[in-house]
């Protein structure tokens, strides 16, 4: 236990520029920019005479507004809060996806693997830490950073109203952070198992190829994608080329990427039906929505593809050597 | 006490070439044994294969473990370097003393400072800030600090130079060898570590050519040095090998009576390098 509690330090260390400081300059880029907006809107509208202020739209924001109205500016605060996660969860994807096909490849190039190798670690403990920094701490660090901007932007927001004459506390107090946060963060171990075969098949590749990791991972199903889309095309097999490519390659590929679970239930108007109509929140964000993956046969079939592939990438790490 | 590593018929092929051809031997604790050989003889592919990092086929013992199936284990009584530069190059030196120190059982952390407080090291260095001297220092300084039985190094000083290599062997020896531990050392610079060897091997397209400790080289092994005019009654003997040296003839002779020589000219012990030139002169021909 102490072995892998080092490992996942060991990874973090190599990849402090991905795992943290990625996610912290998106943040920080998203607020400078949301910062500007709120700033060229002010400049706008004090050069046209347009005041949102005690006389103007937004006073009637505190005072009068109805249940209805209330809980859209609820939304529209859980959404601001969500926007900050939603693109640091773009760069994750990205972050996780290279991370995963250089984990077992990297140090074989530079032959660092002969120092790895000289310690006593298990090579099953090795590549489990490298599932585990890609499955949980690199979206950990995300989703709190994640969250740390959005309540920032959620304190700007009020802030900026509050100089014209809009109360921030009551405003405050409409959005659901904690509810928020909440979801983010349970959102986690959804992210965990779906991303599981994208990150099973990367890591193979990674421990697998000899050189060129990229090229195998990626050329390999979408070559092969295209020849079950050919013949299907020439009615040949009677191969089904769209859950190929949906089930397989999509699913190999760009299952790292946070929400593409739900993107991918889009296409499935089933999925939506067992949303219970009271159900609060946003759309697709919203927990239900994610945690409704757990009884589809999609997640779990993954998950076992993924297992086997980590398993594969295991067996490559034990008899693959720098040559 | 029983063998260190006992190896019997290990052979390996790579796609077309046999890279051990049914090696067996063994080798003893409290040795240091040099594993010498042109390139591309198999001296990698044999250390690989005591490490576990390489399939094989053969019996294969090292410290009571089959390196095939019990790696892991195996590698809490073994240390290696691996030539130089091997060292993560994004790691700091304080990251990796931290690492190796959690992970390792046998790792003593106060020896490793000591080591490194001799060095010009800074804790907050990184491997790629610092030259291939300065590397293999701190990759010693991390090994040397592993009670461990058996060392490998598989050319550790290549592209040093000279203060840096007289410098890693003089440590390995003052401050790391004794009777408990073995080591197994391969290079190409013979000259450096023919002093600290106690036992020779030579490979030669995967075979073991030579496996004997230097006392029985030095019996087995004589030059005779003699003036050109006699150069003849001398080769009649069926030299090993033969060079001029200021118009003087040298031969190298395998296990032929000193007493046959002594009156044909003047006795040398000859060199392990020369040693190495005569038995593998036809190796690229």
């Amino acid at each position: 236990m102490k072995t892998f509690y080092w490992l996942i330090k060991r990874e973090f260390w190599e990849n402090r520029g991905s795992f943290l400081w990625a996610p912290i300059i998106t943040g920080g880029v998203f607020l400078l920019l949301n910062i500007m907006g709120i700033i060229t809107a002010e400049v706008l509208g004090a050069q046209h005479g347009f005041d949102f202020g005690a006389s103007g739209v937004l006073h009637r924001v505190g005072t009068q507004m109805d249940a209805g109205d209330m809980s859209k500016v609820a939304l529209a605060m859980d959404v601001a809060m969500y926007s900050a996660t939603a693109l640091i969860a773009v760069v994750l994807g990205f972050v996780v996806f290279f991370y995963c096909l250089g984990a077992l490849y990297d140090d074989r190039r530079d032959r660092s693997i002969l120092f790895w190798k000289s310690l006593p670690i298990s090579d099953s403990g090795t590549v489990l830490s490298k599932v585990a920094c890609a499955t949980v701490l690199a979206p950990a660090i995300a989703v709190v950073v994640g969250i740390i901007v959005g309540m920032a932007l959620l304190i700007i927001v009020a802030l900026t109203l509050s100089f014209h004459g809009v109360n921030m506390w009551q405003l405050l107090t409409l959005a659901h952070p904690f509810r928020v946060m909440a979801n983010l963060i349970s959102y986690i171990p959804i992210y965990l198992l779906w991303a599981l075969p994208t990150v099973g098949w990367l890591l193979f590749c990674s421990a697998w190829a000899r050189n060129k990791p990229f090229l195998w991972a990626v050329a390999l199903p979408v070559a092969t994608g295209l020849i079950v889309t050919w013949f299907d095309i020439m009615g040949l097999f009677r191969l089904p080329a769209a859950w190929f490519w949906g089930n397989v390659v999509q699913r190999g590929l760009l299952s790292v990427f946070p929400g593409s679970a739900v993107i991918s239930n889009l296409n499935d108007p089933s999925s939506f039906r067992h949303v219970p109509s009271g159900a609060q929140g946003f759309g697709p964000l919203d927990l239900w929505q994610s945690y409704h993956l757990l009884a589809t046969p999609a997640l779990w079939a993954g998950v076992l593809a993924g297992l086997g592939l980590i398993a594969g990438a295991i067996w490559f790490r034990r008899w693959r050597d720098d040559s | 006490m029983s063998a260190v590593i006992t190896a019997s018929g290990l052979s390996k092929r790579y796609k077309s070439t046999l890279a051990l051809d049914n090696v067996s031997f063994q080798i003893a604790p409290g040795r240091i044994v040099g594993l010498i050989g042109p390139n591309g003889a198999g001296k990698t592919t044999a250390l690989k294969a005591i490490l576990g990092l390489t399939d094989f086929t053969g019996e294969l013992n090292v410290l009571g473990f089959d390196p095939r199936k019990q790696r892991d284990k195996l590698m809490g009584e073994v240390c290696f370097i691996a030539d130089v530069a091997v060292l993560p190059r994004w790691i700091r030196v304080s990251e990796v003393v931290d690492f190796v120190a959690n992970v390792h059982p046998r790792f003593d952390r106060t020896k490793c400072e000591a080591f490194l407080a001799r060095t010009k090291l800074q804790a907050g260095q990184r491997v790629r800030q610092m030259s291939k001297g300065m590397i293999v220092q701190l990759h010693l300084a991390l090994v040397m600090a592993i009670d461990a039985k058996l060392l490998i190094l598989d050319e550790p000083t290549l592209g040093l130079d000279i203060l840096y290599r007289k410098q890693f062997y003089h440590s390995l020896l003052e401050d790391y060898f004794d009777e408990n531990k073995t080591i197994i050392v391969t290079t190409h610079q013979v000259e450096e570590v023919e002093q600290i060897l106690t036992d020779l091997m030579f490979i030669r397209d995967g075979k073991i050519v030579l496996d004997a400790d230097m006392d029985a080289v030095g019996e087995r092994f004589t030059e005779v040095m003699v003036n050109a005019d006699r150069a003849d009654a001398v080769r009649a003997l069926k030299p090993l090998d033969e060079r001029q040296v200021f118009g003087k003839s040298i031969f190298l002779f395998d296990g032929v009576e000193r007493a046959q020589l002594e009156v044909l000219g003047e006795l040398r012990r000859p060199s392990v390098s020369d040693l190495f030139v005569a038995t593998m002169k036809e190796t690229y021909a």
